[in-house]
């Protein structure tokens, strides 16, 4: 238990929790807090959760890691207000080799986005407020540069 | 003494689903309610209720469960609005 934090998020810890004297390449990956989201600016931001499940699911996604690719993984997701930059989510991943850290880090985000239940809800500079759903739109309007080459 | 109360299944409800329903559980009484899909289909029945989504996942005992699954009053069910973490 512990992957949820309430606190800012410390890479550094993280990375020293998996390195090892055998591993020689750690792989990470930090998600912040954007300011923009569909065309509109974003003033603050919340994440809830679903807490016994979510960390759960946790526990599960980093097993499989482990099973699949010769590695140490830690990861922490933020709850609670946070502000634009601050990080939302932080995972590092220890292998002997970079490798297996790359492809471990990668498959931990993934799984967590698709399957972790925790939600998010924005505040938008004119005052609305919405719980984002990326199962629609999530990269839409306004959101140039996603699915479209330089 | 007062007669027992008939038997409920208690929905933890998440995100837009607690603001949409009003509140963080409903109890939905178990009298011919078998499955996740019958759970679902009380739900949508309650005021706001039309708004929990054809991809709504429902959590039962921590773990997400098809629309077949079997539930019962012991079980802790939760109801998930699209996920959004990361």
């Amino acid at each position: 238990m512990g992957f949820l934090s309430r606190v800012q998020l410390d890479l550094s810890a993280l990375v020293a929790e998996v390195a090892g004297p055998e591993r020689g390449g750690v792989a990470s990956f930090v998600g912040l807090v954007r300011d923009h989201h569909g065309g509109r600016k974003v003033s603050a931001l919340a994440y809830s959760a679903y807490e016994p499940m979510a960390e759960a699911i946790c526990a599960e996604i980093i097993a499989e890691a482990a099973s699949r690719w010769p590695v140490r993984v830690a990861l922490r997701h933020r709850l609670g207000e946070l502000t634009i930059g601050e990080a939302a989510v932080a995972v590092a991943a220890a292998g002997n080799h970079r490798d297996e850290a790359f492809a471990a880090c990668r498959y931990v985000i993934e799984e967590l986005k698709r399957r972790v239940p925790i939600w998010k809800r924005e505040t938008y500079e004119d005052g609305t407020v919405e719980w984002v759903d990326p199962s629609n739109s999530g990269v839409g309007v306004g959101d140039p540069g996603i699915g479209s080459a330089p | 003494m007062a007669a027992p109360l008939p038997p409920v299944i208690r929905v933890q409800l998440f995100a837009r689903y607690a603001e949409l329903l009003g509140g963080q559980f409903v109890d939905v009484p178990a009298d011919g309610v078998r499955t996740v899909g019958d759970v679902l289909a009380r739900l949508r029945e309650l005021p706001g209720g039309a708004g929990i989504g054809a991809s709504t996942l429902v959590a039962v005992n921590l773990r997400q469960a098809r629309l077949d699954v079997p539930v019962s009053s012991a079980d802790e069910v939760a109801v998930l609005p699209p996920l959004a973490g990361g």
